[in-house]
């Protein structure tokens, strides 16, 4: 069980967090990672689409054959993503968790400015409480 | 971050929501079905018998609490506004200080009102060490819900004294960047000390300063430099 990675994706699609834990999955460079976050935004989009239930909130996890990426969207359409083992199974507390320390950190911080990338000490502080090296 | 402290803090007076909110508007916003004929002989609608919010009784809000999340983000919105008005990190502590001191002079008015009023024989504090034990204990309860965590007396200078907090609400929330890392939002709560103490009649220049440690890297020191009459004045006492 281990947590490789978290994203933070803003309403646009941009990608103002990226943080890695443990090692796992394959190291990109921070334009790949851009890249990925954008498609990820537009599957996203799709899967909401392609729902039969009408106001669907879109995909919440996404499996491969070694880990899987569990999506928070919020009400306001920032999405958390957190790139896990697949035996792992408190993803969606956890990004609960990371949803609440954004809320306090990021968003009462005076010198962040919304969908602009997370330079903030105390959210870093916050999630390496949360999370740390990623091993559970 | 270790042991949260509680998620809320208390304030002296809490406005009233329900006075503000368009729901309970008083009656003559409303549209009457009534033809005009009809509001002509019965009158004007009476006005609601709440009693204004300047009559309330003050002690009913004693231990009144808002909630830290709103404040936290109204400070947020005060601090950006007040970023693009000024010219540098010391005029921007300088604006905070003039905001926490309107607010001090109420806190000192409230209080001296609230634990005087009160009391058999009410008294007025005339020394010195009094007074910054009341700020550190009952006007951070007042204003922060916790007493403040030291006081101490500058070895150098004998007219500074310090206010330790170690985790100031104010600021929980709030990381500086790197380039203003001398800014101390806490200047607002310096702004509260100078107004108590000049209410008092302890002139003294009072700043913020972040002094960071290990286990509070939010902790921050309130520099109390006292006005020269004090000290004059408390050598006579002696």
């Amino acid at each position: 069980m281990a947590i490789f990675g978290l994203w933070v994706i803003n309403k646009a699609g941009g990608l103002v967090y990226q943080r890695n834990f443990a090692d796992g999955l394959a190291q990109l460079t921070s334009n790949e990672y851009l890249v990925l976050a954008g498609t990820l935004h537009g599957i996203h989009a799709i899967t909401s689409r392609l729902s039969p239930t009408a106001s669907s909130s879109g995909a919440h996890v996404i499996e491969a054959e070694t880990f899987k990426m569990t999506i928070l969207l919020t009400a306001t359409g920032t999405k958390f993503v957190l790139l896990t083992s697949l035996a792992e199974h408190s993803a969606n507390a956890l990004l609960q968790k990371v949803y609440e320390a954004y809320a306090d950190a990021v968003m009462k911080n005076p010198f962040h400015t919304p969908e602009m990338p997370i330079r903030s000490e105390g959210f870093d502080t916050r999630i390496t409480a949360l999370i740390g090296t990623g091993q559970t | 971050m270790s042991a949260l402290p509680p998620s809320r803090f208390s304030v002296l007076s809490s406005s009233s929501a329900e006075l503000l909110s368009p729901t309970n508007s008083s009656s003559r916003f409303s549209l009457t079905s009534a033809p005009s004929v009809a509001t002509a002989t019965t009158g004007t609608p009476k006005p609601l018998s709440r009693p204004n919010i300047y009559d309330r009784p003050l002690n009913k809000t004693r231990s009144a609490e808002v909630s830290a999340s709103a404040f936290a983000f109204l400070f947020s919105e005060v601090v950006q506004y007040m970023q693009k008005r000024v010219s540098g990190i010391n005029d921007l502590e300088r604006r905070l200080n003039t905001l926490g001191y309107r607010i001090g002079t109420r806190v000192l008015e409230l209080m001296v009102w609230r634990t005087e009023s009160a009391s058999k024989a009410p008294k007025r504090e005339i020394r010195f060490l009094p007074v910054i034990m009341s700020i550190h204990t009952n006007v951070w309860k007042a204003v922060f819900g916790k007493p403040a965590d030291a006081i101490e007396k500058s070895v150098q200078n004998e007219d500074e004294y310090m206010i330790i907090d170690n985790e100031p609400v104010i600021t929980r929330n709030i990381s500086v960047p790197r380039d203003m890392s001398q800014l101390s939002c806490s200047s607002f709560t310096a702004g509260i000390v100078e107004a108590v103490l000049d209410g008092l009649g302890f002139p003294a220049r009072v700043t913020a300063h972040n002094t960071p440690v290990d286990d509070f890297p939010l902790r921050n020191t309130i520099l109390i430099k006292l006005d020269k009459s004090v000290l004059e004045r408390e050598e006579l006492f002696k």
